[in-house]
């Protein structure tokens, strides 16, 4: 039977790529595509051929010879003799830095904002949107500038702090100093530190670092520990209908375990004291860190803010009302009910607000902030004169920074996704 | 929504002029940039003139905004040879970072901006120096009340500096020769400096010693700041254009040269008509175009020197009137004198 009703074989004609509707269509994007490539082609050798012409052949040579200029913030050891690309280096972990901190402080001003503008208290709601239509409608920048120029005009300097009478004093016992120049804050210091001991080059390498690794690795294996006690609490619930009481027991092993590490390591705090120009010792934040990071925080906690609300409201009201008929308190409806499903909303144009604040990190040059634009695409392209190659080792990076943050939050949305069968 | 899809709807911020430059030197003007820039200027009849963002007595809008300095001065003696205009001149204010590349894309035709003079930016980055209109050096300033008298006081101190200058390159080479430390604060134009050096930000401002006395000026209490007697470094500020366009550089480099020489040769803005209608002084002839055909070898006519002095004078007129000791800024002249008077200006012979 099927023999009669199969058509004809057909053999493929060229004429066909164009008048058989089933080839057209690819007919079109391979030619498409072909053009593409030679415009890429065209535009990319047009490139080349005139640096080559103005003699400034593309090469990334520039990237070992030394930077000769000085960077104020560097969380890795850098000086003026460094190659340009520890410089750039340096830049980038300043701006993972001030995203990283951005990010963080922006996700939790965000959510309480979010929440108390859903707040039945009428002040509170109104404060709440007055406070989320001020920072996203006035440009970045200028709050960047803002805040910057606040902390140079109305902060006491270092000199204030000088003399029998000085005009500025320190705060909280001495330990913390306020200055235009930048927070001076006091710094764990550990005295009986497991590298030192060591030999020297080791010490240069790893610093107190290692320290500080214990003290994580602790850390992580003590929160391990509390949510088997958790789980344990969850299995007996389960069983005998009643939980054991165990927060003093979480709370035990959160502090002491880390506190007996910091009692073996000699740990003490390294006050900051005014000597010579500067104040010198403990944890120097300076403002430019201090006003990028706060306006980063503040304009992008607005934007999340609106997320977390319009999450929460996409939440149907009974769920809500489901969980309030079954007597669970108001507070534990949003953390039980609401904000689990609330988040599989949140958090895909999150991701878009993290993605946000690191690439507009790059603004910290307008306060003197070091970070990758500031070295590589500013100081670094300044000297050597590279401006292509900068720029595009420059975007290069930008560009997998963001990939890997939308990489990590797709990851956990898929994980908080809700299953569906 | 894919990550692809986010990236897409997001702008990375970047300096324009820095985008704009990179993809011009890229993509379009590399081309032009060894062409003619003369035959460019007088087609269409006005300088692209790179100057700072504002350093009084070198380069900065005046309470009418128009440009006035040491700097414009030059830009305006060229409008004036080339186009028989000084007034034909846009002033494109670049930071130190984007001068460069501002120039390179051909953005500007010319930078006349306290730009010192260095192999590598001479060599490397391409560009063309036709000579030197004023002999500086880095110094330091700091407020009285520091108690500091010498350079050699400062480890420790926090120090501002504009960044993408050669100043940035000198104080880490100086700091580390002398092994002191310092915090280098960094900022872009001399303005924002100086917010955050009167605000106490920083401890010490360092540029170019005539920058420095320039900035001085504006305070409101200028007296209350010194200047420390070291310098630095050598800084041979002067006028710039791209590398490859010859005529163009010789066009630039005389006009400043004929500045220099008027000087020399006693011609200044109140006896040139006198002088141009011929003297017994042959050298002085050919300058002013009566004699010989030098306008001519350089592509413009034979008035061209006449016109580039009667744009603001000479040489010694500029500096009295921008920067000069009856100025503000009161700028001795120093290095800056005729080598005749002991300084370095020294003009090749106009023959």
């Amino acid at each position: 039977m099927t023999s009669l009703t199969d058509p004809p074989k057909e053999s493929f004609r060229l004429s066909m790529l164009i008048y058989d509707t089933r080839y057209r269509s690819m007919t079109i994007q391979i030619v498409a595509l072909i053009g593409f490539l030679i415009l890429v082609g065209w535009l990319i050798s047009n490139t080349a051929q005139n640096l080559v012409d103005l003699g400034k052949e593309p090469s990334f040579g520039f990237l070992s010879e030394p930077a000769g200029y000085d960077i104020n913030q560097r969380l890795i050891e850098y000086n003026s003799q460094s190659s340009h690309f520890r410089a750039a280096i340096v830049g980038l972990l300043n701006t993972l830095l001030v995203a990283a901190l951005g990010c963080a402080t922006a996700t939790v001003i965000g959510v309480v904002i979010g929440v108390l503008r859903l707040s039945k208290n009428w002040l509170v709601a109104r404060i709440m949107t007055v406070y989320v239509e001020m920072f996203r409608n006035v440009p970045l920048l200028l709050w960047i500038v803002f805040i910057m120029a606040i902390v140079i005009e109305t902060l006491p300097q270092p000199r204030d702090f000088r003399g029998e009478n000085p005009a500025a004093s320190m705060l909280l016992g001495d330990s913390v100093a306020l200055t235009g120049r930048g927070f001076y804050i006091p710094a764990i210091e550990f005295t009986n530190s497991v590298t030192a001991t060591g030999a020297e080059e080791v010490d240069a390498v790893v610093g107190g670092s290692l320290d500080w690794l214990i003290v994580f690795a602790v850390l992580a294996i003590s929160i391990f520990a509390i949510r088997r006690v958790r789980r344990r609490a969850d299995r007996i619930q389960e069983a005998t209908g009643l939980r054991p009481t165990t927060w003093y027991l979480q709370l035990g092993l959160l502090i002491v375990p880390v506190g007996i590490v910091f009692i073996l390591l000699g740990a003490q705090l390294e006050y900051p004291a005014l000597r010579g120009f500067n104040f010198a010792g403990g944890i120097y934040m300076r403002n430019s860190l201090i006003a990028l990071w706060l306006a980063l925080s503040l304009y992008t906690s607005a934007f999340v803010a609106e997320i977390v609300r319009s999450g929460i409201m996409a939440v149907s009201g009974g769920q809500t009302e489901a969980a309030a008929a079954l007597g669970l308190r108001p507070r534990r409806v949003m953390n039980l009910v609401v904000l689990p499903q609330a988040l599989r909303v949140i958090i895909p144009p999150l991701i878009s607000q993290y993605l946000n604040l690191t690439k507009n990190s790059s603004l910290a040059i307008a306060v003197g902030y070091m970070d990758l634009t500031g070295t590589l695409m500013g100081i670094t392209l300044n000297q050597t004169g590279r401006e292509l190659e900068t720029v595009m080792l420059g975007m290069l990076i930008y560009l997998m920074i963001s990939l890997m943050i939308s990489a990590v939050m797709n990851w956990y949305n898929n994980r908080v996704k809700l299953v569906e069968r | 929504m894919s990550p692809a899809r986010v990236d897409k709807q997001e702008e990375v911020k970047m300096k324009k002029s820095v985008i704009l430059g990179a993809l011009s030197v890229a993509g379009l003007s590399a081309g032009a940039a060894a062409a003619a820039t003369l035959d460019d200027v007088k087609a269409r009849g006005q300088l692209n003139c790179g100057v700072s963002t504002g350093l009084s007595g070198f380069s900065a809008p005046d309470a009418d905004g128009e440009w006035q300095g040491f700097d414009v001065a030059v830009c305006r003696a060229v409008a004036a040879a080339v186009l028989d205009d000084p007034m034909a001149v846009e002033f494109v204010p670049t930071t130190g970072k984007t001068r460069f590349t501002a120039l390179a894309s051909g953005e500007v035709d010319m930078l006349a901006r306290n730009t010192t003079w260095t192999l590598s930016r001479d060599v490397d980055l391409k560009f063309e120096f036709t000579g030197v209109n004023y002999y500086d050096g880095q110094g330091f300033m700091v407020p009285k009340s520091l108690g500091v008298s010498s350079a050699k006081e400062l480890s420790g101190a926090t120090v501002c500096i504009q960044t993408g200058t050669t100043t940035e390159l000198n104080l880490a080479d100086y700091f580390r020769k002398n092994d002191m430390d310092y915090e280098p604060v960094p900022i872009e134009t001399n303005a924002e400096a100086q917010q955050q050096y009167l605000a106490g930000a920083c401890d010490v401002y360092t540029t170019d010693a005539s920058g420095l006395a320039a900035t001085r000026a504006s305070f409101e209490n200028a007296g209350d700041h010194v200047i420390l007697p070291e310098i630095i470094s050598k800084e041979p500020l002067g006028p710039l254009v791209r590398h490859g366009d010859n005529e163009w550089g010789d066009v630039v480099r005389w006009t400043l040269n004929a500045l220099i020489a008027a000087e020399e040769m006693g011609i200044n803005s109140d006896n040139l008509a006198e002088m141009a209608e011929g003297t017994e002084n042959p050298e002085v002839n050919r300058l002013l175009g009566t004699e010989g055909n030098l306008g001519e070898m350089l592509g413009l006519d034979s008035d061209w020197a006449q016109r580039a002095i009667m744009a603001g004078g000479n040489y010694g007129e500029l500096f009295e009137k921008h920067i000069g000791e009856q100025t503000p800024i009161g700028l001795a002249r120093g290095l800056n004198a005729q080598w005749t008077d002991g300084g370095l200006l020294y003009a090749p012979p106009f023959r």
